[in-house]
């Protein structure tokens, strides 16, 4: 994946969102101390929000350009976000919840169904009501829901807050799984630096609206594998 | 009692159009409400709810200027459709709608404001346009909050005087509903026919309104 972020800029409640940037990792973190504008980010990327100012850029195709007055509604960034509560559809069941946005992807869009309903082990999920499925059976669904479509890009809020220790670590199997088997990029919001580190090529620091730090998980010095060395933004 | 059932079926009848011929608006209006904030909404907000809190009588005399013949409207609807409003079935099923349309818009928007906003905003972004996310998201999920705002509109409706006796009057048959025949019952010293009446508007009220509270309780969609 390669995101281009160019003087996005966006007038929030209390200081104005300013990114600019090009992050070309497969998967990225976005980190930072709540109300950093982390979520903000992933939503312009989504289309859930315009830009006032700046462009963003996705693999070459420009989704939005304040500017140019250029806006890609998001029916049509080919994106699979998964937000933090994950909004899974109660009325409807796993099956109908997965196929919801399948019916814009084309016949044989990356990944395939079969694929997805394997690797996330949602074979017999597939005929029950989203109010009777456990924690981690509704992340799997969500994340089911979002590949389903299609997407060239996986938006994800939090996958990993709020869950405890054994279903984290089920979760992050499953992504990790997504990760390499589908080779799925990921664009992530966490605000635990040791979450990015488990998942992620790459790591951003915001404050603030502001990209302060950015790092390679892979430039780690210490065999520590939760520390990365992350470098200042001028 | 012939004429008991007689004032029941054409109180039914009249406000069952009348939540029909809402519908849509009350739809449209709880869901701009819910969902949309634009310049005025203070005032669309203000006029909704003026009908419940307005002397019914006052908003049946502007119901009776706004549907007279000398008026622009009532004039236009006699001579070139052929038809009056005022003192005819269709004065009674106009002042139930406005009257119990303030019930449906908070009804429907409580239901709709009770639908996860993420919801929709997901469905975006797997691919469907407004139409699709409204009918299969929006709607389904809305949808006991918005039949029990339906149910005690179609209550209030029911039970309309004030406004029906100025626009519609009383005449047998017509425009007599079951509130304006127990009050005429009442004036005539008829307290039997009177009572008989009232147990009907308790009984057919009381069904309304339990079913639209049974609804209420149910609803409330989306939130998990």
């Amino acid at each position: 994946m390669k995101l281009v972020c160019r003087d996005l800029g966006l007038q929030l409640p209390r200081y104005r969102f300013e990114i600019d940037g090009v992050f070309e990792a497969r998967v990225v973190a976005i980190c930072g101390p709540s109300g950093a504008g982390k979520t903000t980010l992933l939503e312009l990327v989504a289309g859930l929000r315009r830009p006032q100012s700046g462009r963003i850029e996705l693999d070459g195709e420009v989704l939005a350009d304040a500017g140019q007055k250029i806006f890609l509604p998001p029916a049509e960034r080919r994106l699979g976000y998964v937000p933090q509560d994950l909004a899974l559809f109660p009325h409807l069941d796993v099956e109908k919840n997965l196929l919801y946005g399948r019916g814009r992807a084309r016949q044989d869009a990356h990944p395939l169904p079969e694929e997805v309903i394997r690797l996330l082990g949602l074979e017999n999920l597939l005929r029950r009501r989203i109010g009777g499925l456990s924690g981690g059976e509704k992340q799997r669904v969500a994340l089911g829901r979002a590949l389903f479509s299609g997407p060239r890009l996986l938006l994800l809020d939090e996958p990993l807050t709020g869950l405890d220790p054994a279903l984290r670590q089920r979760v992050l199997d499953y992504l990790r799984r997504v990760r390499d088997e589908l080779e799925m990029p990921m664009l992530y919001v966490t605000h635990d630096a040791g979450d990015a580190a488990l998942l992620a090529d790459e790591v951003l620091w915001i404050e603030e609206g502001r990209l302060r730090a950015r790092g390679q998980v892979a430039e780690m010095l210490e065999p520590d594998p939760t520390a990365f060395r992350l470098r200042a933004m001028p | 009692m012939g004429s008991d059932w007689q004032i029941l079926l054409l109180t039914l009848r009249t406000a069952l159009l009348a939540i029909l011929l809402i519908l849509p608006f009350g739809l449209g209006l709880g869901w701009l409400l819910a969902r949309r904030d634009f310049p005025g909404k203070s005032l669309v907000e203000t006029l909704v709810a003026l009908p419940l809190v307005m002397p019914p009588v006052a908003t049946g005399l502007l119901l009776l200027k706004f549907f007279g013949r000398r008026s622009p409207v009532g004039a236009f609807l006699y001579e070139r459709l052929g038809f009056d409003v005022v003192f005819t079935w269709r004065g009674v099923v106009a002042a139930m709608a406005v009257m119990s349309l303030p019930l449906l818009v908070r009804g429907a928007r409580h239901a709709f404001e009770s639908v996860s906003p993420r919801l929709e905003q997901v469905a975006l972004t797997l691919g469907a346009g407004w139409p699709r996310i409204f009918f299969s998201i929006t709607l389904p999920l809305a949808a006991r909050g918005i039949l029990g705002g339906l149910l005690l509109a179609f209550a209030r409706a029911l039970g309309e005087f004030g406004a029906t006796i100025l626009v519609a009057g009383n005449i047998p048959g017509r425009t007599t509903t079951l509130s304006v025949a127990i009050y005429q019952h009442v004036q005539l010293g008829e307290d039997a026919a009177a009572f008989r009446l009232l147990a009907i508007s308790v009984a057919v009220a009381f069904a309304a309104v339990f079913l639209a509270e049974i609804f209420f309780r149910r609803g409330g969609g989306g939130r998990e």
